[in-house]
């Protein structure tokens, strides 16, 4: 309440010249520019990977029209209105994912969709959003940083959809939520020695199973962190996309010309393995200068966080932010060999609407929150 | 209140703006990281996954040369290759295979052999691979199969180039037939000249020019996708063709000498004495070396195998038989090289020869005996008792030093594979063989081509071309040249030739004349082959049968028959220049001077160009 005419005053006399025409679309240009290229780039690559194959593109580019045209929307929710909604969307997205694992029960198999008739909805990429959403929402009630309840409400409201999600069974998505989690608390300040505790923990169980382990054990852990891939083909998969990356060199093979892909040696190479792609036809440079861009990208975010008006915007837009980045990091680590096989596709760039309109809906989010900032 | 919670706020933003900072930190320190494996990948080991990258792509098929044709002395084509035709089956192309293959049976007869060998392939090949339905189609199936072949997507007929030998029985044995490259023929080939190759030499002369025939394989650097379909051709490397074999074989005398042999099972050896080319290499009966090519089937196999006359057995070079009495000219001459007997020096044949100190009479075939007669008169009228005792008197060992100079015992390296090399017993070969001492009387039976002595048909033919050339041995060949398909520069195959020594040319002069004596004199045991166009010079031979070496149990009718002896004659022709020396050997055919020698002259004929043999000329039953 008292805050309310300084920065009103402050808004009047400051920000009032400044605003432009996108700001006053809530819309964040400099993010808008980076994703777009990243879309655009996203397409060349595909044209290639799908074979010239221009239903692919059409397919993808109508995806991208609507996602963008989602984002647009959702930034037009102010955050504050976003934070009421985010309990119950999170309530509502546990619940569909119960009625996801009883209808798979039913069905006697993987079941990770939920036909409502017209469209076929993913519960589980609802909850990449409601997780951190509701994460924030209950953080930015307190006083940060967090206290012990607060971290043990946090943690338990993200492992019961990490649980279900794995029980599908989706690694990736259940991985990317509990990194959502994870992230909330992080840029809510949990404290270093908490942090600190839970890497010892971690660092020190971790290879102590692992070594324990047989070589079949350690193989069928593998095969585990990926169950919907063939166990034999795993490894094929990884020997072929580490070729195309490693025989594109520095400048690549040039567009259109990846052997690798146009030759199918590479598997999903229009999905998960999008960017041995572009590994094999735009080489280290390619390469380069797309992560400089996802760099980018995150780094937006991360600004959005630390500028943002509330603890809500702020814990948000850096958890979704950091999700983005371990997209990334998880696709061109396992893409690259130094990750397993986890079903986690690169943003924006591999094929697919799932992923895309949830993306982008978090930019919408991101945009919200910065252009909702000291304007009344 | 205000103050602290004013306080409280920037405190927190504090706190979220660090976190910004360390996340960007840290999202910047990961992105290093994966930065620094990709550069490893691609800048570091970027050598070794361009090849990788290569190998995946490219594979090197084989491109199999066209094996080389076979032209007799004429130019006459003698084996070729033709296409056959066999359906073949695409699966990934095929709609329904199942409704395929019923229509197709109502245009193309298809029985179980095709149906079970097509889903045995169909499990070996990748789905965009033709598995064949149907082997030979014939001409009409073929033009039967291309009227509706629009019905038929995926199915198509597939040309592969099969060896034909258009003259069929006349030219198996010296031929020989290709066929399936077998476990065994894998050994002793290299395996990368016979990529892509499926069929190879397995006998006679197809196997003996392998290497010629075969030519050298071509590759093919194709651009493969992920499942093995060939989508381009980068670089090829063409096959060199096998080369064209040239012969000396004439299918003329070939022709003559089977007909010659009639319904006997026997075999004529013809050769020039000149280069030492083979005209005619017969061994009766035959078989259709086409029946081979593509695999016989098991009956006719067996048909062949059980037949007792044995048509697979090439009796030319196979066919170990006792020489008989064709050898004495070959022992006399050895008796006047080695002094051991002279040109004027008689003996007197009483009918049988005794060793001193023993009783066994050893017999000459008149059993009232000869009378004395000198080396001549004992050629002419085949006196065994003259030849017991100049073995006798040469022994065991001049008798194999100089017949080996002949080639007797040995293969003669004739290029037909197969060859076996007779026996020209020693007491060192019977040590070893038989862990028995040598008798003075083998020497003896030794001396008329009998007892362990064996020699092939073309040994004998090869020996008299020498005995014609006065001692001027040449290896045997069928091969004169070859050339590559195409061209019309030939290249000669090297004359391999030894001299015989056999002392003073005088000794060629008198054996030589004795031979011609066999035929002119009258008392020559194959004077009804006597012809007024051309002199010729042989010597008879009978060949007592007691080692059939076959196995079968023939019936009764026929024991007898097969019991009879074997009837040898060699010769040569004309006596002043000779251009052909003849071996004839007739299994079971009685005398040599009253079955085998009209042979040799039908055979002789055809090459010199004479009348036939007119019937009223008498017959002879001298050996």
């Amino acid at each position: 309440m008292g805050i309310k005419p300084v920065s009103s005053r402050l808004g009047a006399n400051e920000t009032q010249p400044e605003i432009g025409l996108f700001r006053r679309l809530h819309i964040d240009l400099t993010l808008l520019v980076a994703l777009l290229a990243l879309c655009g780039f996203g397409l060349i690559v595909l044209y290639s990977a799908s074979d010239q194959d221009p239903g692919t593109i059409q397919r993808q580019l109508i995806r991208l029209g609507l996602a963008i045209g989602l984002m647009g929307a959702i930034a037009q929710i102010p955050p504050q209105t976003l934070r009421r909604w985010s309990p119950a969307l999170y309530g509502v997205g546990v619940l569909m994912l119960l009625a996801v694992l009883v209808v798979g029960e039913i069905g006697k198999g993987a079941q990770r969709w939920l036909d409502l008739g017209v469209f076929r909805f993913q519960p589980s990429e609802l909850l990449k959003l409601a997780v951190p959403m509701t994460l924030a929402w209950l953080l930015s009630s307190r006083p940060l940083p967090p206290r012990l309840l607060g971290i043990s409400l946090a943690l338990a409201l993200t492992m019961v959809p990490v649980l279900l999600i794995a029980k599908q069974p989706d690694l990736g998505t259940s991985l990317l939520v509990a990194s959502a989690g994870i992230a909330v608390l992080f840029m809510a300040g949990l404290s270093w020695r908490m942090i600190l505790g839970f890497v010892i923990v971690a660092a020190a169980i971790a290879p102590l199973v692992w070594y324990g382990m047989h070589d079949y054990q350690r193989a069928r852990v593998l095969t585990f962190l990926d169950p919907q891939s063939d166990p034999l083909g795993t490894g094929y998969h990884i020997i072929q996309s580490q070729i195309a990356i490693g025989s594109g060199g520095i400048s690549g093979k040039g567009w259109l010309n990846g052997t690798q892909s146009h030759l199918e040696f590479l598997p999903e190479r229009h999905t998960d393995f999008i960017f041995a792609v572009i590994g094999e036809e735009f080489g280290f440079t390619g390469i380069l200068a797309l992560l400089a861009l996802y760099l980018f990208i995150v780094m937006r975010g991360l600004l959005i966080a630390a500028r943002a008006q509330d603890n809500y915007g702020r814990l948000l837009a850096g958890a979704l932010s950091l999700v983005f980045f371990v997209y990334v990091f998880v696709n061109t680590g396992m893409v690259s060999g130094l990750l397993p096989v986890v079903g986690v596709p690169l943003p924006l760039i591999s094929y697919g609407g799932t992923s895309m309109v949830t993306l982008l809906t978090a930019f919408g989010i991101l945009m919200s929150i910065e252009t909702h900032r000291q304007i009344k | 209140m205000l103050e602290s919670s004013l306080e409280d706020r920037r405190r927190e933003q504090r706190i979220v703006a660090s976190r910004a900072i360390v996340a960007g930190v840290l999202v910047t320190l990961a992105l290093c990281a994966t930065l620094l494996r990709l550069a490893h990948l691609q800048v570091e080991e970027h050598e070794h996954y361009a090849v990788l990258s290569q190998d995946n792509r490219v594979k090197i098929l084989p491109v199999p040369p066209t094996r080389g044709f076979i032209y007799d002395a004429k130019e006459r084509l003698l084996a070729d290759n033709h296409p056959s035709f066999s359906l073949e089956i695409t699966m990934e192309s095929v709609p329904d295979l199942q409704r395929t293959i019923e229509e197709l049976e109502r245009i193309i007869p298809i029985d179980d052999k095709d149906r079970s060998r097509f889903a045995r392939l169909k499990r070996q090949r990748m789905r965009f691979q033709g598995v064949p339905i149907r082997l030979n189609l014939t001409p009409t199936e073929v033009a039967r199969f291309a009227v509706d072949a629009h019905r038929f997507p995926g199915v198509e007929v597939h040309a592969e180039l099969i060896r034909t030998y258009p003259l069929a029985e006349l030219t198996a044995h010296p031929l020989g037939y290709v066929g399936r490259i077998n476990e065994r023929d894998l050994t002793t080939i290299d395996v990368g000249n016979y990529a892509g190759t499926n069929f190879i030499g397995k006998g006679g002369v197809e196997k003996a020019h392998e290497d010629v025939l075969h030519g050298r394989v071509g590759y093919q650097q194709v651009e493969v996708n992920a499942r093995g379909r060939i989508l381009r051709t980068l670089e090829s490397t063409p096959p060199t063709p096998g080369q064209d074999l040239l012969l000396y074989l004439d299918m003329d005398i070939q022709k003559a000498a089977t007909e010659a042999l009639g319904d006997y099972r026997g075999s004529i050896v013809a050769v020039d004495p000149r280069n030492g080319g083979v005209l005619a290499l017969v061994s009766n009966p035959s078989y259709d070396p086409n029946l081979f090519v593509q695999g016989i089937s098991q009956a006719d196999y067996d048909a062949l195998l059980h037949d007792p006359d044995k048509p697979l057995y090439n009796r030319a070079i196979r066919g170990q038989y006792p020489p008989g009495s064709t050898v004495k000219p070959f022992i006399g001459l050895g008796g006047l090289a080695t002094g051991m007997t002279t040109v004027a020096k008689t003996i007197h044949c009483p009918g049988y020869f005794t060793l001193p100190g023993q009783s066994h009479r050893f017999r000459c075939w008149r059993r009232g005996g000869h009378g004395s007669l000198n080396l001549e008169e004992a050629i002419v009228q085949s006196c065994d008792v003259y030849f017991y005792s100049l073995a006798n008197h040469m022994g065991i060992r001049r008798l194999h030093t100089f017949l080996t100079q002949f080639g007797f015992g040995e293969r003669t390296g004739i290029d037909v594979s197969g060859e076996l090399g007779g026996l020209l017993p020693s007491p060192e070969w019977k040590e070893r063989a038989r862990k028995q001492p040598w008798y003075p009387g083998e020497t003896l039976i030794v001396g008329i081509g009998q007892g362990y002595f064996l020699a092939t048909p073309v040994q004998l033919a090869v020996a008299t071309a020498a005995m014609a050339n006065r001692g001027r041995y040449i290896q045997p060949r069928l091969a004169r040249a070859k050339r590559l398909p195409g061209e019309t520069k030939e290249s000669e195959f090297p004359l391999i030739s030894r001299q015989i020594d056999a002392g003073s040319s005088r000794n060629w002069d008198e054996l030589i004349k004795d031979m011609a004596l066999v035929v002119e004199g009258p008392r020559g045991t194959a004077k009804r082959i006597r012809s007024p166009h051309y002199r010729i010079a042989g010597k008879t031979g009978t060949a007592q049968v007691f080692t059939i070496g076959q196995k079968e149990t023939y019936q009764d009718s026929k024991v007898s028959e097969r019991m009879r002896d074997h009837a040898l004659f060699i010769a040569f022709a004309p006596v002043e220049d000779p251009r052909i020396a003849v071996a004839v050997l007739v299994e079971n055919g009685g005398h040599g001077g009253s079955t085998a020698a009209p042979l040799a002259r039908q055979v002789i004929d055809a090459y010199l160009g004479g009348s036939r043999l007119s019937p009223s000329e008498e017959a002879d039953h001298g050996d």
